[in-house]
Order: C-alpha cells, then sequence, then structure tokens
C-alpha cells in the first residue's frame, strides 16, 4: 500500500508498505529517518517515541497505515533554524547522553513535558518520563537536563 | 574498493577545549541528541538484504535433520545456509573455540542458531525462516550446577566435560584458625542471571568486497578479538576482513561475545550482496551472554570483637554450554571472593560450570559481582553476631595500602576503605517519608494503602573489582596520533581500534590529546581495524589503557614537533611544551605557534601501552599477584518498604568512591550513576527466569529494568587518591559502583524487614512471606 504523511513539516510518500508494518519502520528503513529507535519494538522502553498529530506515541505500536493523512514529529525535526530545542541542549550539556540509543525517544517525551508544565517538579518529571527506560545513567542526569531545558524554554531559548 | 555504507561512522570533531580534569562535554553529544548518530542499526546501503537466525526452542537435543528447502522456495528468499555453509572453521569463542557458528547436529542451549536466512524484506526472512523444518530428538536438560559439580564426568553438556574451571584458594592454617574462632557465622546465598539489556540490539552490516572479502560494520566491544574469531570461521585471511565499529547503543560486557557478526559474513560472501541483521528484543535475549547466576555457601569464624579469624568459601558459577568467558569469571569470583578485607586464613573453591541452562559470559563486574552479594551479606551477619555495626565491623576488617588480597597479592597503592566508610557514615540522611503523597510511597500510584505498613531501612555495602585484564594477560592498547595544520589551526588526529559503547572513550581521547599537545581541535577517527589492536571496552580499562596509549603516542608526537621547534628557534631550549596552541619556554615565554613549526609537515607517531606484568593464579593454593590494579566503591542505600505489600521503593543511595584521578567530573558521575543503577537492578528486580533450561521473560515487558521511578537521588563523593602506576595516576571506574549497591540495597531491606535475604533479585514473596 502507499501511505502519505507529514513528517518534520514535509510531505513524505512510502510505497510498498507492508500491511504489517509499523511507523517506526517506514520512517527508519523506508524515509532514511533512523533518529527513533528500536529498542525493543513492543512499546515497553519509549526510545521510538514520536510525535503523532503533537501526541507523544512509541511509533513500534503504531501501524503505517495510522500515520496516513496525520503530522509526525521526530527526534530529527526537535532543532529549528535558530538551533538545538531546549530539550537537545540540555540533554547534550547535563551529560544526560551516554550512549545515546534512548535518548530520540526521551527527548521527545521531555519535549512533550516541558511544552505542557513549563516549571515541572521532579515528581513530574518521573512521571512523564517513565516509560522510557535508560540503561547507561541512572536518569539522575536526565533529571537535571529536562529541568535545564525548561529554564532555557522559559528563557526564550 | 569498498563501498562505505550511507550512514558508516565518520570522524568526530572535537573543536572546543578543556584537558584532562575538565567536565568536557562529549564530541558526539550534538550528533546523538539530533537524531544523525549512527548506531549499528542505522546503517543502510543500496541493495541490501536482511538477515535472520533460526535458533533452538530446546535447552537440549539432537538435530536429525534439517529441510531447507520450504524456505528457499519463498519468494524473495537469497540464501538460507546452515553448519554446512560454513567457510571455514565451524566453532569460535572467546577462551575456547568450543561454540558452533551453527549448530552441528545437536544444541545445548535454547536459542542457539540453526540456521540463517537472507532475504529482501525483515519480514520474508522471518517468515522463510520460520518454514525451515528441523527434525528434533528432545533431550533431558542438564541444569542443576551443583549437580555437575559432583558427577562432572556423567553430567557432560560438551566434549570439555563438565567443569570449566575450579579455582581453589588456600591460606594459612584453617584447623588452627576454626579452633580459635569465638564467633562463626554461615549463610547460603544465590544471585539470579542478570542481563546487560542494553538498548541498542545487536546489529551490523556485512558488506562482500571486490577483493573476495569483507567489511563489516558491527557495534562491539573489542574490534581485534572478534576479528581473531571472525576471519578463520570464513575461510579468510585477516587482511581481507575490514572491521570498522558501528555506532554502539550500550554494551556492558554483553557485546564481548560474538553475535551476527559471521553469520551477516556467511550471507553476505554467500550471495554477493550487503547484508544487514538487527536482533529484535526477543532475539537480543538469546543473542548474548547473560551474567553468571551463582550459588554461594559462606562460614567466617572471628573474634568475639569482630576481627575475623578465617573464610570458607564455595562459588558456583553457572557458564551454560559453552566457555565464553567463564574462566576468568571463576578467577575473579575466586581472588576476589571475600572482599577488600583482612582475612588470615581461608580456603575457597569456586567453580564454572557447563550447563544447558542460557550460556552466560561477560557483564559489568565479572564475577565480582555475584561474590560481593555474599560477602558483603557476611558481614552484616558477623557485625550482628558480634554486636558490632556494619560500618564498624567493615571498618575492623578492612584493607589498606600494603594488605594483602586473597591471593596474597599485596595492595601497592592507595586503598583508603575505612577513610571512605567513614565519609560514607557521615554524609546526610534523607528526611522520613512523605506519605501523603502516594508518589513517595512503596509502589507508588498503584498503592493500595496510606503507608501503615511502610518501614524504613538503612544498609550498607563494599566492593573490591579488579581494573584491566588479569592472570598473565597482556591486554594492551595503541594509538595513533598525527598532528598537522587544517584551515590554519593545529590538529590532532586521534585513531584508535578501542570501542566507545557510550562510556565517554572518545571525549577522553581528546581531552588527553590537548593537554599532551597543546591544540584545541582534535579528531577522533573511526575505529577500525587500520590501526593496532586497543583491547576491551570491559573491564573499567579504557581509561587506563587506551588513554595510556594516545598519552604516549601524543608525547611521542610532542617530541617531534619540540624538535622541529628546536630546529627552527635556533637556540638550545631545554624548558619547551605545548601549550595554548604555541611553543612556550617556561624561561622564554611563548616562542612560536604551532601551526607555524608545523608548516605543511605532518607529525605522526604510533605506540603500544601495556599495564605491568600480572600472572596466573596458582591451581592449587589460588596465590599469586594476579590483578593490574583494584578499585573500591562504597554504597549506603536508604529504603522504604511495605512489608505487607512486598513492595521497596529505594530513597537514597549515597556513594564515596576513589577513582585516583578525576579525569572528566561530568562523565565519571554518569558512570557512577548508571553502575549503582544496575546494581539497583539486580537487588530488586532483574531475572531472567529459567525452568528446565528455557527462558520464561525474554521481553522488557517481563524482564524489568529499573525506570526512572525506581531510581533515587544520589549522593556522591568521589576521592582522587592516585595510583603511581597508572596514566595521570587514574583508576578504572566503569564496573565498582556495580558491585557495592546491590548488598548496599539488600541490607537497607533486611534492616526494615528483619528478613534474611539471602537471593537476589529480592521478590515481594521474600519479604511478606
Amino acid at each position: 500500500m502507499r501511505v502519505r504523511f507529514s513528517v518534520n513539516d514535509r510531505e513524505q510518500v512510502a510505497d510498498d508498505v507492508w500491511e504489517g508494518e509499523s511507523l517506526l519502520f517506514v520512517l527508519r528503513e523506508r524515509l532514511g529517518l533512523p533518529g527513533a529507535k528500536n529498542a525493543c519494538e513492543q512499546g515497553e522502553c519509549g526510545s521510538c517515541t514520536v510525535y503523532l498529530d503533537g501526541v507523544p506515541v512509541c511509533a513500534c505500536l503504531v501501524a503505517a497505515g495510522q500515520a496516513q493523512g496525520r503530522e509526525v514529529r521526530t527526534v530529527e525535526g526537535l532543532a529549528s533554524a535558530d538551533g538545538l530545542a531546549p530539550v537537545q541542549q540540555a540533554f547534550a550539556e547535563c551529560g544526560a547522553v551516554q550512549c545515546g540509543f534512548c535518548t530520540p525517544g526521551l527527548l521527545v517525551q521531555a519535549d512533550d513535558l516541558i511544552t505542557r508544565v513549563p516549571d515541572p517538579s521532579d515528581a513530574e518529571i518521573r512521571e512523564a518520563l517513565a516509560g522510557n527506560l535508560c540503561r547507561c545513567t541512572g536518569y539522575e542526569k536526565i533529571l537535571e537536563a529536562v529541568r535545564r531545558a525548561a529554564e532555557l524554554k522559559a528563557a526564550g531559548r | 574498493m569498498t563501498t562505505v555504507p550511507v550512514s558508516a561512522a565518520k570522524d568526530v570533531v572535537a573543536p572546543g577545549r578543556g584537558g584532562v580534569g575538565d567536565s568536557v562535554l562529549r564530541p558526539d553529544g550534538t550528533l546523538k541528541v539530533t537524531g544523525e548518530f549512527a548506531y549499528a542499526s542505522d546503517l543502510w546501503i543500496d541493495g541490501m538484504l536482511f538477515g535472520v537466525t533460526l535458533r533452538s526452542p530446546h535447552a537440549r537435543a539432537r538435530i536429525r535433520s534439517i529441510d531447507v528447502g520450504p524456505a528457499l522456495a519463498v519468494p524473495g528468499v537469497e540464501a538460507v545456509l546452515t553448519h554446512e555453509d560454513v567457510p571455514g572453521r565451524k566453532v569460535y569463542g572467546l577462551e575456547h573455540a568450543d561454540q558452533p557458528v551453527l549448530a552441528i547436529g545437536e544444541v545445548r542451549h535454547q536459542g542457539e542458531p540453526i540456521a540463517l536466512v537472507a532475504a529482501d524484506h525483515p519480514e520474508t526472512a522471518r517468515h522463510a525462516a520460520e518454514q525451515i523444518r528441523v527434525g528434533w530428538e528432545v533431550l533431558e536438560p542438564i541444569t542443576d550446577a551443583r549437580a555437575v559439580i559432583a558427577d562432572p564426568d556423567s553430567l557432560r553438556v560438551q566434549d570439555r566435560g563438565g567443569i570449566a574451571r575450579h579455582q581453589p584458594v588456600r591460606v594459612g592454617d584453617m584447623v588452627a584458625a576454626r579452633a580459635r574462632a569465638e564467633v562463626v557465622v554461615s549463610g547460603d546465598f544465590s544471585v539470579g542471571i542478570q542481563d546487560q539489556a542494553f538498548l541498542g540490539p545487536e546489529s551490523g552490516l556485512a558488506v562482500p568486497g571486490e577483493d573476495g572479502g569483507i567489511d563489516l560494520f558491527v557495534a562491539t566491544q573489542w574490534l581485534h578479538n572478534d576479528l581473531r574469531q571472525i576471519a578463520p570461521c570464513l575461510g579468510l585471511p585477516d587482511e581481507k576482513v575490514r572491521m570498522t565499529l558501528a555506532g554502539v547503543g550500550g554494551a556492558f560486557g554483553g557485546r564481548e561475545d560474538l553475535s551476527m557478526q559471521i553469520h551477516a559474513g556467511m550471507l553476505a560472501l554467500r550471495t554477493g550482496r550487503p547484508v544487514k541483521i538487527v536482533y529484535n528484543r526477543y532475539e537480543s535475549f538469546f543473542g548474548h551472554v547473560h551474567r553468571h547466576p551463582a550459588l554461594m555457601r559462606y562460614e567466617y569464624g572471628a573474634t568475639r570483637d569482630g576481627r575475623i579469624l578465617y573464610a570458607d568459601a564455595e562459588i558456583v558459577l553457572d557458564g551454560g554450554a559453552y566457555t565464553s568467558s567463564t574462566l576468568a569469571v571463576v578467577a575473579n569470583a575466586a581472588s576476589l571472593g571475600l572482599g577488600p578485607y583482612e582475612i588470615p586464613n581461608i580456603e575457597i573453591d569456586a567453580y564454572g560450570v557447563y550447563t544447558n541452562n542460557p550460556p552466560c559470559g561477560a557483564m559489568r563486574g565479572f564475577g565480582a559481582v555475584q561474590a560481593c552479594f555474599a560477602y558483603e551479606s557476611m558481614m552484616d551477619r558477623l557485625g550482628e553476631a558480634c554486636g558490632v555495626g556494619p560500618v564498624e565491623i567493615r571498618r575492623i576488617n578492612a584493607v589498606g595500602q600494603g594488605s594483602k588480597l586473597a591471593t596474597g597479592q599485596v595492595i601497592d597503592s592507595p586503598a583508603p576503605l575505612a577513610d571512605m566508610l567513614t565519609r560514607l557514615e557521615a554524609m546526610p540522611l534523607p528526611a522520613p517519608p512523605d506519605t501523603a503523597d502516594l508518589r513517595n510511597l512503596p509502589g507508588g500510584v498503584s498503592q493500595t494503602t496510606h503507608g501503615e505498613g511502610v518501614a524504613r531501612g538503612v544498609g550498607y555495602g563494599v566492593g573490591i573489582k579488579n581494573i584491566c585484564f588479569s592472570e598473565g594477560f597482556d591486554d594492551y592498547s595503541t594509538a595513533r596520533v598525527r598532528l598537522e595544520v587544517v584551515g590554519g589551526e593545529a590538529t590532532a588526529v586521534v585513531h584508535t581500534a578501542a570501542a566507545e559503547v557510550g562510556q565517554g572513550l572518545v571525549t577522553l581521547q581528546a581531552q588527553i590529546a590537548r593537554t599532551e599537545l597543546g591544540v584545541d581541535r582534535v579528531v577522533i577517527q573511526p575505529a577500525d581495524n587500520g590501526v593496532g589492536d586497543a583491547g576491551s571496552s570491559s573491564a573499567s580499562r579504557q581509561s587506563y589503557m587506551t588513554g595510556g596509549a594516545v598519552k604516549a603516542a601524543c608525547e611521542a608526537v610532542r617530541a617531534d614537533v619540540l624538535a622541529l621547534a628546536r630546529e627552527r628557534l635556533g637556540g638550545t631550549y631545554e624548558d619547551l611544551s605545548l601549550i595554548g596552541g604555541k611553543v612556550v619556554s617556561a624561561s622564554a615565554g611563548a616562542l612560536a605557534e604551532i601551526a607555524d613549526v608545523l608548516g605543511d609537515r605532518v607529525v605522526e607517531q604510533t605506540r603500544e601501552y601495556h599495564h605491568r606484568p600480572t600472572v596466573a593464579m596458582d591451581p592449587v593454593t589460588g596465590q599469586g599477584d594476579t590483578h593490574v590494579q583494584l578499585a573500591l566503591c562504597v554504597h549506603r542505600a536508604v529504603v522504604d518498604v511495605d512489608v505487607e505489600l512486598g513492595l521497596v521503593k529505594v530513597v537514597e543511595l549515597a556513594a564515596v568512591q576513589d577513582v585516583g584521578k578525576i579525569m572528566n567530573r561530568l562523565s565519571l558521575e554518569g558512570q557512577i550513576h548508571g553502575g549503582s543503577a544496575q546494581g539497583l537492578g539486580l537487588a530488586l528486580m532483574e531475572e531472567i527466569v529459567v525452568q528446565d533450561g528455557l527462558v520464561r521473560n525474554p521481553s522488557f515487558t517481563d524482564y524489568l529494568i529499573p525506570t526512572i521511578l525506581d531510581m533515587p537521588p544520589m549522593r556522591l563523593d568521589i576521592l582522587e587518591s592516585p595510583d603511581p602506576a597508572a596514566p595521570y595516576g587514574l583508576r578504572g571506574a566503569g564496573e565498582p559502583p556495580t558491585l557495592s549497591s546491590t548488598p548496599a540495597i539488600v541490607a537497607a531491606v533486611r534492616d526494615a524487614t528483619g528478613r534474611a535475604l539471602t537471593r537476589v533479585p529480592i521478590r515481594p514473596e521474600h519479604i511478606c512471606r
């Protein structure tokens, strides 16, 4: 089948998509956007998190056909012409990235949090990121990075 | 000759500032936060096929027949291979080549690879693999490690016999010590199978070369040791197997053994097309070795005031069907089996055995983790029996510089354990739980009570880990460093084969080059086998070994540049150094720009760095100077336990670690946090559950690793007592925190519940029985 949707503000068309393919597979293997990651492919780890019409979803749990006509934003689309998004800058600065495999999903989830909750408490950060596994950092630097990202965003960065 | 995949590793440019000791940011950080960093599973090249592996559903069975015909008939399938198609040697392995590339007539563990399929779509390949017909004769698996020790000749899983290694340690006069003991404590302890659970699945791309060779882009921990195993199996000379590190999504020991490397190579050579293999999470649980499960019996005798007189320990490690790194894991368990305590009389028997349980090998902490849980549990028992507190009983028996380990090896650099414990104890404790907010209670928002059954506990743990490979292994590293002018700026180019797996080695290499060569701009080239061996990214050794090699190569480059400077400057300066992009004389100040001294010349040097020699443990007494360096970490855990529901919340972890020299505090803290989290996982949730040799929970739904809700805030106190033998005085730092956090958390849960808790991970039923 053919699937047509918008990814990071660009119209995309994927042809010969098998009905069982996930949005994650189409992004990674057909559209050349491997930013969203394939750590578990069953919705447990959050590393494939992308925005679908502005709502964070696990791209591995979305059938490609469900994206038809909708808007997807991936980690590749977080930065703007002005530079890195606050979450990206903060994760890089605070040591929240080690192997980095969980990072794309965490960035989308954290970006959503600080958009909804401009000054999140630690409890709110933990709750928001509870579905994103990280095996390297022990999460301390990730908490710090989300606090910092909220500051950067509030300061208009 | 080589076609490079579109997303192959590129130079990492580190244009910034910051040398050794600074909290320099990762040079690949921007790539990783923008989604541009290419991991092994992101590799893509025109015309590539997808490979999949058919694996055994049985723990032990004979293969009567394999019919690949139905798979070959599936449209889109390009190749189906079995052991008959292995071009060269049909077995491989880290320490012994005892593991079949593809099963030959028999399988010895669930998930053992049997056949390979390459097709134009991964689903087509998977579907075709399901069509392969295997005629099985299922056998009763051998799964009881202690039974194997009792009867190793008849309970043989493979040709090598039942026991991979038995390492005794014998010190002093046990009979006399037993007679003198005023207090005797004992215990049986066990550790379940832990998984590395790196997030980036096993993956890589094999591209056939025009010369009949192959280019492999893989996520691994040790390119050269992969090569030593891959080339003979592919029937190729080493120089025709070109290895490049692809982006690694975590490792933790799980990438020391080969996974898809030979398989992708076989499919690429057969089809003449590039082949990519990416495991999914289910397959990943079968695609790599795990941490050895352990059964341990300990007995200590002591004086009434708590001084240990003797220790008697049996440690049984189940390695599964193949040797992997079991021999070295046994050595660590034996040599570090009693921890960093002075004990004059010792009898240890450590065993690694073959069974049909899941194969086990390297994981962060490597043989020292399992014993640490037992010996720290014993220290708490001893303290209780003597009426001495947990910190004091450890201080009484603590090693220091000059103390002997169980192996007789004298600790010849600082080991300030007693001081570390004092500092740990002095750290402030967290506030009592605020039970008004459910999120603060064990179980969080799923709590069904108002905290009536919640009790707080505090526990301590101590661990000691060897750094670098032990027992006579010369695990050297090699670095090639070049200094040249690029765009008017003096630039250091660093090339090694060392695997960046997330730990920050690329950052550290740039820091060292800046410090030694006085330049800002450093380029880290992709790790490949176009340069000499760097050894493994394991045993907490890369800062020490590849750090040492980069430092040595930089020093050689610096000497050449200074010679050029002397030539140019005419004088006979003996006090020159390279600082801030300039050639600087201590007496006369800045004399010239490095860029001007270099002109269009390129100065390049390659150096190998070797650590001091060690020896194997004596096969009878276990004695010998077996370790290069030793590292200590201590933890205090504070937990809240719902004793009625069996739920545990770790409220805080505090740690004191001596790292010799803080090379990069930001990276180091990340290592301590992450290592502590993996120890928390082992204490409370992480276990591959096995029944009759079969894994019951191969998914992240059922194999739980700590989330951000499970991991508490941490307090860190990092000490710097330099090791004069090591580069910059540093001490390997990645593994020690993984050891001590587990027993500290278990001790805290014991403190809260009064339960004996002799097994990790702790399950709710252990708490509320």
